[in-house]
Protein backbone atom coordinates (compact mmCIF):
# COMPACT_ATOMS: atom_id res chain seq x y z
CA UNK A 1 0.00 0.00 0.00
CA UNK A 2 2.84 2.13 1.03
CA UNK A 3 4.61 2.49 -2.54
CA UNK A 4 1.77 2.74 -4.88
CA UNK A 5 0.91 5.81 -2.16
CA UNK A 6 4.33 7.35 -2.80
CA UNK A 7 3.67 6.76 -6.61
CA UNK A 8 0.40 8.88 -6.86
CA UNK A 9 2.14 11.67 -4.64
CA UNK A 10 5.46 11.45 -7.54
CA UNK A 11 2.76 11.37 -10.23
CA UNK A 12 1.02 14.21 -8.49
CA UNK A 13 3.91 16.55 -8.01
CA UNK A 14 5.55 15.76 -11.68
CA UNK A 15 1.81 16.94 -12.91
CA UNK A 16 1.98 20.01 -10.45
CA UNK A 17 4.88 21.02 -11.82
CA UNK A 18 4.55 20.22 -15.86
CA UNK A 19 1.53 22.73 -14.85
CA UNK A 20 3.26 25.08 -13.35
CA UNK A 21 6.02 25.25 -16.35
CA UNK A 22 2.89 26.02 -18.91
CA UNK A 23 3.04 30.10 -18.58
CA UNK A 24 7.43 29.90 -19.66
CA UNK A 25 6.56 27.71 -22.56
CA UNK A 26 3.01 28.49 -24.03
CA UNK A 27 1.23 31.41 -26.11
CA UNK A 28 -0.83 33.12 -23.85
CA UNK A 29 -3.74 31.74 -25.63
CA UNK A 30 -2.67 28.07 -24.01
CA UNK A 31 -1.92 29.78 -20.97
CA UNK A 32 -6.03 31.18 -21.23
CA UNK A 33 -7.57 28.06 -22.31
CA UNK A 34 -5.22 26.02 -18.92
CA UNK A 35 -7.09 28.75 -16.69
CA UNK A 36 -10.54 27.75 -17.76
CA UNK A 37 -9.40 24.11 -17.34
CA UNK A 38 -7.88 24.46 -13.88
CA UNK A 39 -10.85 26.92 -12.63
CA UNK A 40 -13.29 24.30 -13.80
CA UNK A 41 -11.35 21.57 -12.33
CA UNK A 42 -12.01 23.18 -9.05
CA UNK A 43 -16.02 23.58 -9.96
CA UNK A 44 -15.97 19.86 -10.52
CA UNK A 45 -13.84 18.45 -7.97
CA UNK A 46 -16.34 20.12 -5.68
CA UNK A 47 -19.26 18.80 -7.40
CA UNK A 48 -17.33 15.15 -7.25
CA UNK A 49 -17.46 15.60 -3.67
CA UNK A 50 -21.26 15.63 -3.72
CA UNK A 51 -21.88 12.66 -6.41
CA UNK A 52 -18.72 10.36 -6.18
CA UNK A 53 -18.40 10.66 -2.69
CA UNK A 54 -22.00 11.47 -0.54
CA UNK A 55 -23.94 10.42 -3.72
CA UNK A 56 -25.40 13.64 -4.26
CA UNK A 57 -26.32 13.71 -7.62
CA UNK A 58 -27.10 17.88 -8.16
CA UNK A 59 -28.08 19.45 -11.32
CA UNK A 60 -27.69 22.71 -9.44
CA UNK A 61 -24.80 23.30 -8.45
CA UNK A 62 -23.67 26.06 -10.49
CA UNK A 63 -25.85 28.18 -8.25
CA UNK A 64 -22.96 28.39 -5.98
CA UNK A 65 -20.41 28.89 -8.53
CA UNK A 66 -22.34 31.98 -10.01
CA UNK A 67 -23.11 33.15 -5.90
CA UNK A 68 -19.48 33.53 -5.71
CA UNK A 69 -18.93 35.32 -8.67
CA UNK A 70 -21.92 37.51 -8.77
CA UNK A 71 -20.42 38.41 -5.03
CA UNK A 72 -16.57 39.22 -6.20
CA UNK A 73 -18.99 41.53 -8.56
CA UNK A 74 -20.83 43.18 -5.75
CA UNK A 75 -17.98 43.71 -3.75
CA UNK A 76 -15.94 45.02 -6.30
CA UNK A 77 -14.96 48.67 -6.27
CA UNK A 78 -16.49 50.58 -9.34
CA UNK A 79 -13.00 52.41 -10.57
CA UNK A 80 -10.08 50.03 -8.29
CA UNK A 81 -8.96 46.51 -8.25
CA UNK A 82 -10.20 44.67 -5.32
CA UNK A 83 -8.40 43.25 -2.56
CA UNK A 84 -7.99 39.47 -3.36
CA UNK A 85 -7.60 38.71 0.34
CA UNK A 86 -10.80 39.93 1.58
CA UNK A 87 -13.38 39.65 -1.61
CA UNK A 88 -11.99 35.77 -2.11
CA UNK A 89 -12.89 34.55 1.13
CA UNK A 90 -16.23 36.67 1.43
CA UNK A 91 -17.29 35.23 -1.88
CA UNK A 92 -16.90 32.12 -0.82
CA UNK A 93 -18.29 32.25 2.54
CA UNK A 94 -21.23 33.43 0.23
CA UNK A 95 -21.48 30.19 -1.72
CA UNK A 96 -21.17 28.22 1.35
CA UNK A 97 -24.19 30.13 3.04
CA UNK A 98 -26.54 29.69 0.15
CA UNK A 99 -25.21 26.19 -0.08
CA UNK A 100 -26.24 25.62 3.88
CA UNK A 101 -29.60 27.22 3.43
CA UNK A 102 -30.63 24.90 0.37
CA UNK A 103 -28.83 21.95 1.32
CA UNK A 104 -30.76 22.28 4.69
CA UNK A 105 -34.02 21.27 2.45
CA UNK A 106 -32.72 19.85 -0.59
CA UNK A 107 -30.56 16.64 1.61
CA UNK A 108 -33.62 16.01 3.27
CA UNK A 109 -34.91 14.32 -0.36
CA UNK A 110 -32.62 11.56 -2.25
CA UNK A 111 -32.68 10.65 -5.78
CA UNK A 112 -34.93 11.64 -8.10
CA UNK A 113 -36.35 14.16 -5.72
CA UNK A 114 -33.21 15.28 -4.84
CA UNK A 115 -32.42 16.13 -8.41
CA UNK A 116 -35.25 18.21 -9.12
CA UNK A 117 -34.98 20.14 -5.62
CA UNK A 118 -31.42 21.07 -6.80
CA UNK A 119 -32.29 22.28 -10.17
CA UNK A 120 -35.26 23.92 -8.80
CA UNK A 121 -32.57 26.08 -6.45
CA UNK A 122 -30.49 26.70 -9.45
CA UNK A 123 -32.71 27.89 -11.31
CA UNK A 124 -34.32 30.04 -8.64
CA UNK A 125 -30.94 31.62 -8.15
CA UNK A 126 -30.41 32.09 -11.88
CA UNK A 127 -33.52 34.04 -12.25
CA UNK A 128 -33.27 36.21 -9.21
CA UNK A 129 -29.63 37.35 -10.80
CA UNK A 130 -31.50 37.34 -14.24
CA UNK A 131 -34.34 39.38 -13.25
CA UNK A 132 -32.10 42.02 -10.71
CA UNK A 133 -31.16 44.95 -12.92
CA UNK A 134 -28.96 45.94 -9.62
CA UNK A 135 -26.83 42.78 -10.64
CA UNK A 136 -26.92 43.63 -14.27
CA UNK A 137 -29.93 41.48 -15.29
CA UNK A 138 -29.67 39.22 -18.35
CA UNK A 139 -26.73 41.25 -19.44
CA UNK A 140 -24.57 40.39 -16.82
CA UNK A 141 -21.92 43.10 -15.52
CA UNK A 142 -18.16 43.70 -16.33
CA UNK A 143 -15.49 43.67 -13.32
CA UNK A 144 -12.64 47.11 -13.31
CA UNK A 145 -9.81 44.62 -13.12
CA UNK A 146 -8.79 41.71 -11.73
CA UNK A 147 -8.02 41.66 -7.98
CA UNK A 148 -4.70 42.34 -6.01
CA UNK A 149 -3.11 41.26 -2.84
CA UNK A 150 -2.75 44.32 -0.91
CA UNK A 151 -1.64 44.97 2.25
CA UNK A 152 -2.08 48.11 4.61
CA UNK A 153 -3.42 50.07 0.98
CA UNK A 154 -0.64 48.67 -0.87
CA UNK A 155 -0.77 46.21 -3.43
CA UNK A 156 1.99 43.84 -3.50
CA UNK A 157 0.74 41.31 -6.09
CA UNK A 158 -1.58 42.36 -9.12
CA UNK A 159 -2.88 39.41 -11.30
CA UNK A 160 -3.56 41.63 -14.80
CA UNK A 161 -1.03 39.26 -16.43
CA UNK A 162 -2.96 36.44 -17.56
CA UNK A 163 0.27 33.82 -16.35
CA UNK A 164 0.15 35.45 -13.39
CA UNK A 165 -3.04 35.10 -12.65
CA UNK A 166 -2.76 30.92 -14.20
CA UNK A 167 -0.70 31.05 -11.29
CA UNK A 168 -3.15 32.05 -8.73
CA UNK A 169 -5.84 29.37 -10.06
CA UNK A 170 -3.30 26.38 -10.05
CA UNK A 171 -2.41 27.23 -6.82
CA UNK A 172 -6.14 27.24 -5.72
CA UNK A 173 -6.57 24.16 -7.49
CA UNK A 174 -3.34 22.24 -5.60
CA UNK A 175 -4.73 23.85 -2.56
CA UNK A 176 -8.46 22.42 -2.93
CA UNK A 177 -6.97 19.23 -4.33
CA UNK A 178 -5.45 18.92 -0.69
CA UNK A 179 -7.81 20.01 1.41
CA UNK A 180 -10.47 17.66 -0.54
CA UNK A 181 -7.99 14.89 -0.52
CA UNK A 182 -7.85 14.89 2.84
CA UNK A 183 -11.64 15.79 3.60
CA UNK A 184 -12.65 12.51 2.05
CA UNK A 185 -10.16 10.79 3.92
CA UNK A 186 -11.02 11.94 7.28
CA UNK A 187 -13.40 10.44 9.25
CA UNK A 188 -16.39 12.81 7.77
CA UNK A 189 -14.99 11.49 4.41
CA UNK A 190 -15.96 7.94 5.23
CA UNK A 191 -19.36 8.61 7.06
CA UNK A 192 -20.73 10.05 3.94
CA UNK A 193 -18.92 7.59 1.35
CA UNK A 194 -20.73 4.85 4.03
CA UNK A 195 -23.92 6.99 3.54
CA UNK A 196 -23.55 6.91 -0.49
CA UNK A 197 -23.33 3.09 0.06
CA UNK A 198 -26.36 2.54 2.68
CA UNK A 199 -27.45 5.31 4.07
CA UNK A 200 -29.70 3.63 6.39
CA UNK A 201 -26.86 1.06 7.95
CA UNK A 202 -25.33 4.34 8.49
CA UNK A 203 -28.22 5.56 10.72
CA UNK A 204 -28.41 2.22 12.27
CA UNK A 205 -24.59 2.45 13.33
CA UNK A 206 -25.35 5.52 15.04
CA UNK A 207 -24.71 8.31 12.71
CA UNK A 208 -27.38 11.55 11.89
CA UNK A 209 -26.66 10.93 8.28
CA UNK A 210 -28.30 14.34 7.89
CA UNK A 211 -25.83 16.79 9.60
CA UNK A 212 -23.06 15.05 7.67
CA UNK A 213 -24.91 15.25 4.26
CA UNK A 214 -25.57 19.19 5.16
CA UNK A 215 -21.66 19.68 5.66
CA UNK A 216 -20.97 17.50 2.33
CA UNK A 217 -23.39 20.17 0.69
CA UNK A 218 -21.89 23.02 2.11
CA UNK A 219 -18.31 22.04 1.75
CA UNK A 220 -19.05 21.30 -2.13
CA UNK A 221 -20.61 24.96 -2.19
CA UNK A 222 -17.63 26.52 -0.87
CA UNK A 223 -15.16 25.42 -3.12
CA UNK A 224 -17.54 25.80 -6.51
CA UNK A 225 -18.02 29.06 -4.85
CA UNK A 226 -14.03 29.50 -5.07
CA UNK A 227 -13.96 28.86 -8.74
CA UNK A 228 -16.93 31.01 -9.26
CA UNK A 229 -14.61 33.52 -8.07
CA UNK A 230 -11.97 32.65 -9.92
CA UNK A 231 -13.96 32.02 -13.13
CA UNK A 232 -15.42 35.87 -12.47
CA UNK A 233 -12.09 37.20 -12.63
CA UNK A 234 -10.86 35.47 -15.24
CA UNK A 235 -13.17 36.85 -17.49
CA UNK A 236 -14.26 39.93 -15.48
CA UNK A 237 -17.24 39.75 -16.21
CA UNK A 238 -19.96 37.62 -15.21
CA UNK A 239 -24.00 36.65 -16.42
CA UNK A 240 -26.51 34.58 -14.93
CA UNK A 241 -25.43 32.00 -17.48
CA UNK A 242 -23.23 30.81 -14.67
CA UNK A 243 -25.72 29.69 -11.98
CA UNK A 244 -27.51 28.02 -14.88
CA UNK A 245 -28.46 24.47 -15.22
CA UNK A 246 -26.43 23.89 -18.71
CA UNK A 247 -23.51 25.65 -15.83
CA UNK A 248 -24.19 22.65 -13.44
CA UNK A 249 -24.88 19.74 -16.55
CA UNK A 250 -21.38 21.01 -18.02
CA UNK A 251 -19.79 19.96 -14.46
CA UNK A 252 -21.34 16.44 -14.11
CA UNK A 253 -20.10 15.41 -17.10
CA UNK A 254 -16.89 16.52 -16.56
CA UNK A 255 -16.64 14.32 -13.33
CA UNK A 256 -19.12 11.52 -15.16
CA UNK A 257 -16.52 11.52 -17.58
CA UNK A 258 -13.34 12.03 -15.88
CA UNK A 259 -14.11 9.06 -13.37
CA UNK A 260 -16.56 9.50 -10.30
CA UNK A 261 -15.30 9.45 -6.76
CA UNK A 262 -11.38 10.18 -7.70
CA UNK A 263 -11.12 14.00 -7.34
CA UNK A 264 -8.19 13.72 -10.00
CA UNK A 265 -11.14 12.99 -12.00
CA UNK A 266 -12.82 15.56 -12.21
CA UNK A 267 -9.65 17.78 -13.07
CA UNK A 268 -9.47 15.16 -15.88
CA UNK A 269 -12.52 15.78 -17.29
CA UNK A 270 -12.37 19.22 -16.81
CA UNK A 271 -9.36 19.28 -19.33
CA UNK A 272 -11.20 16.46 -21.73
CA UNK A 273 -14.44 18.90 -21.90
CA UNK A 274 -12.73 22.39 -22.62
CA UNK A 275 -10.32 20.93 -25.21
CA UNK A 276 -12.59 19.02 -27.39
CA UNK A 277 -14.55 21.95 -27.14
CA UNK A 278 -11.79 23.63 -28.18
CA UNK A 279 -10.96 21.04 -30.97
CA UNK A 280 -14.69 20.87 -32.38
CA UNK A 281 -15.57 23.76 -32.75
CA UNK A 282 -12.36 24.53 -34.71
CA UNK A 283 -13.51 22.02 -36.97
CA UNK A 284 -17.07 22.80 -37.59
CA UNK A 285 -19.82 25.00 -36.31
CA UNK A 286 -21.86 22.22 -35.32
CA UNK A 287 -19.49 20.97 -33.02
CA UNK A 288 -22.05 20.50 -29.95
CA UNK A 289 -22.98 16.95 -31.75
CA UNK A 290 -19.21 15.80 -31.86
CA UNK A 291 -19.01 16.47 -28.37
CA UNK A 292 -22.50 14.38 -27.69
CA UNK A 293 -21.23 11.85 -29.82
CA UNK A 294 -17.76 11.48 -27.47
CA UNK A 295 -19.84 11.50 -24.58
CA UNK A 296 -22.14 8.95 -25.94
CA UNK A 297 -19.17 6.92 -26.50
CA UNK A 298 -16.75 7.15 -23.79
CA UNK A 299 -20.28 6.53 -20.99
CA UNK A 300 -20.56 3.47 -23.20
CA UNK A 301 -16.61 2.30 -23.58
CA UNK A 302 -15.07 3.76 -20.60
CA UNK A 303 -17.60 3.28 -17.68
CA UNK A 304 -15.26 4.56 -14.99
CA UNK A 305 -14.13 7.70 -17.36
CA UNK A 306 -10.63 8.50 -17.98
CA UNK A 307 -8.90 7.92 -14.91
CA UNK A 308 -10.48 4.19 -15.32
CA UNK A 309 -8.49 3.64 -18.64
CA UNK A 310 -5.30 2.19 -16.97
CA UNK A 311 -7.40 -0.88 -15.58
CA UNK A 312 -9.52 -0.60 -18.93
CA UNK A 313 -5.83 -1.21 -20.94
CA UNK A 314 -4.84 -3.86 -18.31
CA UNK A 315 -8.04 -5.73 -18.99
CA UNK A 316 -7.85 -5.45 -22.85
CA UNK A 317 -4.04 -6.83 -22.71
CA UNK A 318 -5.18 -10.06 -20.44
CA UNK A 319 -7.75 -10.92 -22.36
CA UNK B 1 -36.43 -13.12 36.79
CA UNK B 2 -33.50 -11.98 37.92
CA UNK B 3 -32.16 -8.34 37.30
CA UNK B 4 -33.52 -5.07 36.12
CA UNK B 5 -34.61 -5.58 32.55
CA UNK B 6 -32.63 -3.48 29.99
CA UNK B 7 -34.97 -2.91 27.43
CA UNK B 8 -39.02 -2.59 28.86
CA UNK B 9 -41.83 -2.16 26.22
CA UNK B 10 -45.52 -1.65 27.74
CA UNK B 11 -48.41 -1.40 25.41
CA UNK B 12 -46.31 -1.15 22.21
CA UNK B 13 -48.72 -1.17 19.49
CA UNK B 14 -47.97 -0.16 16.03
CA UNK B 15 -50.77 0.06 13.69
CA UNK B 16 -50.53 0.37 9.52
CA UNK B 17 -54.06 1.42 8.61
CA UNK B 18 -56.49 -1.40 9.64
CA UNK B 19 -53.44 -3.85 10.20
CA UNK B 20 -52.28 -4.41 14.05
CA UNK B 21 -49.08 -5.33 13.27
CA UNK B 22 -47.60 -4.88 16.89
CA UNK B 23 -50.31 -5.34 19.65
CA UNK B 24 -49.78 -3.99 23.22
CA UNK B 25 -46.73 -5.61 23.97
CA UNK B 26 -45.37 -5.76 26.97
CA UNK B 27 -42.04 -7.59 27.52
CA UNK B 28 -39.27 -7.21 29.59
CA UNK B 29 -35.37 -7.88 28.27
CA UNK B 30 -32.62 -8.94 30.70
CA UNK B 31 -28.69 -8.79 30.41
CA UNK B 32 -27.00 -11.66 29.66
CA UNK B 33 -30.06 -13.78 28.52
CA UNK B 34 -30.92 -14.60 24.92
CA UNK B 35 -34.34 -13.60 24.48
CA UNK B 36 -36.36 -15.10 21.30
CA UNK B 37 -39.19 -13.51 19.97
CA UNK B 38 -40.44 -16.60 17.72
CA UNK B 39 -44.14 -16.65 15.25
CA UNK B 40 -45.52 -17.65 12.84
CA UNK B 41 -44.96 -15.43 9.17
CA UNK B 42 -46.66 -12.34 10.00
CA UNK B 43 -46.76 -12.39 13.89
CA UNK B 44 -45.30 -9.02 13.56
CA UNK B 45 -41.73 -10.21 15.07
CA UNK B 46 -39.56 -7.84 12.67
CA UNK B 47 -41.94 -4.80 12.91
CA UNK B 48 -41.53 -5.17 16.91
CA UNK B 49 -37.89 -5.13 16.12
CA UNK B 50 -38.37 -2.00 13.88
CA UNK B 51 -39.90 -0.28 16.99
CA UNK B 52 -36.99 -1.26 19.92
CA UNK B 53 -34.46 0.02 17.25
CA UNK B 54 -36.28 3.32 16.02
CA UNK B 55 -36.78 2.40 12.52
CA UNK B 56 -40.68 2.89 13.21
CA UNK B 57 -42.39 4.66 15.39
CA UNK B 58 -45.25 3.07 18.00
CA UNK B 59 -48.76 4.08 17.51
CA UNK B 60 -48.89 3.86 21.27
CA UNK B 61 -46.95 2.28 23.85
CA UNK B 62 -43.86 2.67 25.34
CA UNK B 63 -39.95 1.48 24.86
CA UNK B 64 -37.62 1.93 27.93
CA UNK B 65 -34.15 1.31 27.76
CA UNK B 66 -32.68 1.12 31.52
CA UNK B 67 -35.71 3.31 32.43
CA UNK B 68 -35.27 5.87 29.71
CA UNK B 69 -38.06 6.67 27.04
CA UNK B 70 -36.59 6.04 24.04
CA UNK B 71 -40.06 4.93 21.52
CA UNK B 72 -40.30 8.08 18.48
CA UNK B 73 -36.37 8.65 18.81
CA UNK B 74 -34.46 8.64 15.93
CA UNK B 75 -32.60 5.44 14.70
CA UNK B 76 -29.03 7.21 14.93
CA UNK B 77 -30.01 8.31 18.43
CA UNK B 78 -31.09 4.53 19.91
CA UNK B 79 -28.05 3.22 17.97
CA UNK B 80 -25.67 5.91 20.31
CA UNK B 81 -27.51 4.72 23.51
CA UNK B 82 -26.09 1.31 22.62
CA UNK B 83 -28.55 -0.67 20.74
CA UNK B 84 -27.14 -2.91 17.76
CA UNK B 85 -29.38 -3.73 15.15
CA UNK B 86 -28.49 -6.53 13.05
CA UNK B 87 -30.80 -7.19 9.45
CA UNK B 88 -32.62 -9.81 7.65
CA UNK B 89 -31.17 -8.79 3.93
CA UNK B 90 -27.67 -8.49 4.92
CA UNK B 91 -26.95 -5.07 4.91
CA UNK B 92 -22.81 -5.06 5.15
CA UNK B 93 -20.80 -2.45 2.31
CA UNK B 94 -20.30 -4.35 -0.61
CA UNK B 95 -17.35 -2.02 -1.69
CA UNK B 96 -15.47 -1.97 1.43
CA UNK B 97 -13.08 -3.92 2.84
CA UNK B 98 -14.27 -6.04 6.24
CA UNK B 99 -12.14 -4.07 8.31
CA UNK B 100 -13.57 -0.96 6.81
CA UNK B 101 -16.85 -1.89 7.81
CA UNK B 102 -16.07 -2.68 10.53
CA UNK B 103 -14.00 0.28 11.46
CA UNK B 104 -17.22 2.68 10.11
CA UNK B 105 -18.88 0.92 12.66
CA UNK B 106 -16.49 1.59 15.41
CA UNK B 107 -16.29 5.02 14.15
CA UNK B 108 -19.39 5.59 15.02
CA UNK B 109 -18.14 6.12 18.91
CA UNK B 110 -16.05 8.68 18.92
CA UNK B 111 -18.21 11.99 19.89
CA UNK B 112 -18.25 13.09 16.81
CA UNK B 113 -17.39 12.36 12.84
CA UNK B 114 -17.03 16.16 11.98
CA UNK B 115 -13.50 15.42 11.86
CA UNK B 116 -12.41 16.48 8.60
CA UNK B 117 -8.22 16.67 8.27
CA UNK B 118 -6.84 14.08 10.09
CA UNK B 119 -6.57 10.23 8.20
CA UNK B 120 -9.66 7.79 9.35
CA UNK B 121 -7.17 5.62 9.59
CA UNK B 122 -5.01 7.52 12.11
CA UNK B 123 -7.32 6.94 14.94
CA UNK B 124 -5.52 4.43 16.97
CA UNK B 125 -8.44 3.34 19.13
CA UNK B 126 -11.35 3.02 16.44
CA UNK B 127 -8.19 0.65 14.61
CA UNK B 128 -8.07 -1.46 17.81
CA UNK B 129 -12.48 -1.59 17.92
CA UNK B 130 -12.90 -2.72 14.63
CA UNK B 131 -9.88 -5.46 15.10
CA UNK B 132 -11.51 -6.56 18.19
CA UNK B 133 -14.59 -6.92 16.22
CA UNK B 134 -13.48 -8.59 13.48
CA UNK B 135 -11.86 -11.31 15.36
CA UNK B 136 -15.08 -11.63 17.24
CA UNK B 137 -17.08 -12.39 14.49
CA UNK B 138 -13.71 -14.51 13.09
CA UNK B 139 -13.07 -12.45 10.17
CA UNK B 140 -9.77 -11.50 10.98
CA UNK B 141 -8.34 -13.82 8.44
CA UNK B 142 -10.43 -11.47 5.82
CA UNK B 143 -9.49 -8.79 6.94
CA UNK B 144 -8.64 -6.82 3.54
CA UNK B 145 -11.24 -8.53 1.36
CA UNK B 146 -14.07 -6.45 0.26
CA UNK B 147 -17.09 -7.72 1.42
CA UNK B 148 -18.69 -8.23 -1.64
CA UNK B 149 -16.24 -11.28 -2.08
CA UNK B 150 -17.56 -12.90 0.74
CA UNK B 151 -19.51 -15.59 1.24
CA UNK B 152 -23.57 -15.49 2.28
CA UNK B 153 -22.36 -16.65 5.88
CA UNK B 154 -19.16 -14.62 6.16
CA UNK B 155 -21.64 -11.29 5.23
CA UNK B 156 -24.12 -12.48 7.77
CA UNK B 157 -20.95 -12.93 9.82
CA UNK B 158 -19.53 -9.47 9.21
CA UNK B 159 -22.56 -7.95 9.58
CA UNK B 160 -22.33 -8.92 13.25
CA UNK B 161 -18.80 -7.64 13.61
CA UNK B 162 -19.51 -4.31 12.36
CA UNK B 163 -22.60 -3.90 14.94
CA UNK B 164 -20.05 -5.43 17.81
CA UNK B 165 -17.61 -2.68 16.48
CA UNK B 166 -20.18 0.01 17.89
CA UNK B 167 -20.30 -1.64 21.31
CA UNK B 168 -23.39 -2.28 21.93
CA UNK B 169 -25.01 -3.41 25.12
CA UNK B 170 -28.26 -4.94 23.40
CA UNK B 171 -28.22 -6.77 20.32
CA UNK B 172 -31.32 -7.11 18.44
CA UNK B 173 -30.78 -10.13 15.58
CA UNK B 174 -33.24 -10.38 12.85
CA UNK B 175 -32.71 -13.72 11.76
CA UNK B 176 -29.45 -13.98 11.78
CA UNK B 177 -29.18 -17.69 10.75
CA UNK B 178 -31.71 -16.85 7.43
CA UNK B 179 -30.54 -18.63 3.98
CA UNK B 180 -26.99 -20.61 5.68
CA UNK B 181 -25.86 -23.99 5.44
CA UNK B 182 -25.35 -26.24 8.67
CA UNK B 183 -22.05 -25.12 9.13
CA UNK B 184 -22.44 -21.45 8.41
CA UNK B 185 -25.41 -21.89 11.08
CA UNK B 186 -23.73 -23.24 13.79
CA UNK B 187 -20.58 -20.85 13.38
CA UNK B 188 -23.02 -18.04 14.00
CA UNK B 189 -25.08 -20.15 16.86
CA UNK B 190 -21.56 -20.45 19.05
CA UNK B 191 -20.75 -16.19 17.91
CA UNK B 192 -23.79 -15.90 19.49
CA UNK B 193 -24.00 -18.14 22.49
CA UNK B 194 -20.56 -16.50 22.91
CA UNK B 195 -21.98 -12.96 23.36
CA UNK B 196 -24.61 -14.11 25.93
CA UNK B 197 -23.12 -13.09 28.93
CA UNK B 198 -22.29 -9.35 28.11
CA UNK B 199 -24.71 -8.46 26.15
CA UNK B 200 -28.51 -7.84 26.21
CA UNK B 201 -30.28 -10.19 23.15
CA UNK B 202 -33.18 -10.14 21.72
CA UNK B 203 -33.39 -12.87 19.01
CA UNK B 204 -35.80 -13.51 16.06
CA UNK B 205 -35.58 -16.46 14.10
CA UNK B 206 -37.22 -19.32 12.38
CA UNK B 207 -35.22 -22.30 12.76
CA UNK B 208 -36.77 -23.78 15.96
CA UNK B 209 -33.99 -26.16 16.67
CA UNK B 210 -31.79 -23.06 16.90
CA UNK B 211 -33.85 -21.58 19.01
CA UNK B 212 -35.08 -23.89 21.68
CA UNK B 213 -31.05 -24.71 21.62
CA UNK B 214 -29.63 -21.47 22.67
CA UNK B 215 -32.61 -19.10 24.15
CA UNK B 216 -32.97 -19.00 27.63
CA UNK B 217 -36.76 -17.21 27.15
CA UNK B 218 -38.87 -17.25 24.80
CA UNK B 219 -42.02 -15.19 23.54
CA UNK B 220 -44.42 -16.53 21.02
CA UNK B 221 -45.77 -13.89 19.34
CA UNK B 222 -48.97 -14.40 17.30
CA UNK B 223 -51.11 -11.96 14.96
CA UNK B 224 -49.14 -8.80 17.03
CA UNK B 225 -49.89 -9.96 20.44
CA UNK B 226 -47.01 -11.60 22.67
CA UNK B 227 -48.88 -14.49 23.56
CA UNK B 228 -46.79 -16.52 25.93
CA UNK B 229 -43.20 -15.84 27.44
CA UNK B 230 -41.02 -18.65 29.59
CA UNK B 231 -38.31 -21.04 29.19
CA UNK B 232 -37.86 -23.31 26.34
CA UNK B 233 -39.15 -26.18 27.91
CA UNK B 234 -42.29 -24.28 29.90
CA UNK B 235 -43.18 -23.05 26.23
CA UNK B 236 -42.61 -26.35 24.07
CA UNK B 237 -45.28 -27.45 26.66
CA UNK B 238 -47.68 -24.49 26.46
CA UNK B 239 -51.38 -25.49 25.75
CA UNK B 240 -51.83 -22.24 24.64
CA UNK B 241 -48.94 -21.72 22.16
CA UNK B 242 -49.32 -25.37 20.98
CA UNK B 243 -53.20 -24.38 20.20
CA UNK B 244 -52.94 -20.80 18.67
CA UNK B 245 -49.08 -21.30 16.78
CA UNK B 246 -48.42 -25.66 16.05
CA UNK B 247 -52.32 -25.61 16.39
CA UNK B 248 -52.36 -23.92 12.90
CA UNK B 249 -50.56 -27.09 11.27
CA UNK B 250 -52.99 -29.41 12.68
CA UNK B 251 -50.77 -31.03 14.92
CA UNK B 252 -47.72 -31.23 12.72
CA UNK B 253 -44.45 -30.47 14.33
CA UNK B 254 -43.23 -26.67 13.84
CA UNK B 255 -41.53 -25.68 11.15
Amino acid sequence: MKPRLDGRRAALAAALLALALVPAVADEFYVVLFTKILVLGIFAMSLDLLVGYTGLPSLGHAAYFGAAAYAAMVLAPESAPANLLLTLPASVLVAALLALATGALAVRTAGMYFIMVTLAFGQMAYFAVHDSPYLGGSDGKLLFARPVVAFGGAAILDFAEPQVYYLLVLACLAGSYGILRAVVQSPFGRVIQGIRVNEARMQALGYATYRYKLASFAIGGAFAGLAGYLAAYQAEYVNPKLLGWQESGLALVMVILGGVGTLHGAVLGSAAIVLLQEFFSELTSHWMLLLGLFIVGSVIWLPHGIVGIRAWARRARTR
Amino acid sequence: MTGEPVIRTDGLTRRFGALTAVDAVSLEFTAGRIHAVIGPNGAGKTTFLNLLSGNLRPTTGSVRLRGREIAGAPVHAIARLGVGRSYQRTNVFPEFTCFENCRLGAQARLSSSMRFFKPADAYAGVNADAERALSLCRLSHRRDDAADVLSHGERRQLELGMMLATSPSVLLLDEPLAGMGAAEAGLMLDLIKGLASDHTIVLVEHDMDAVFSTADVITVMVGGRALETGTPAAIQVSPAVREAYLGAAKGAPAP
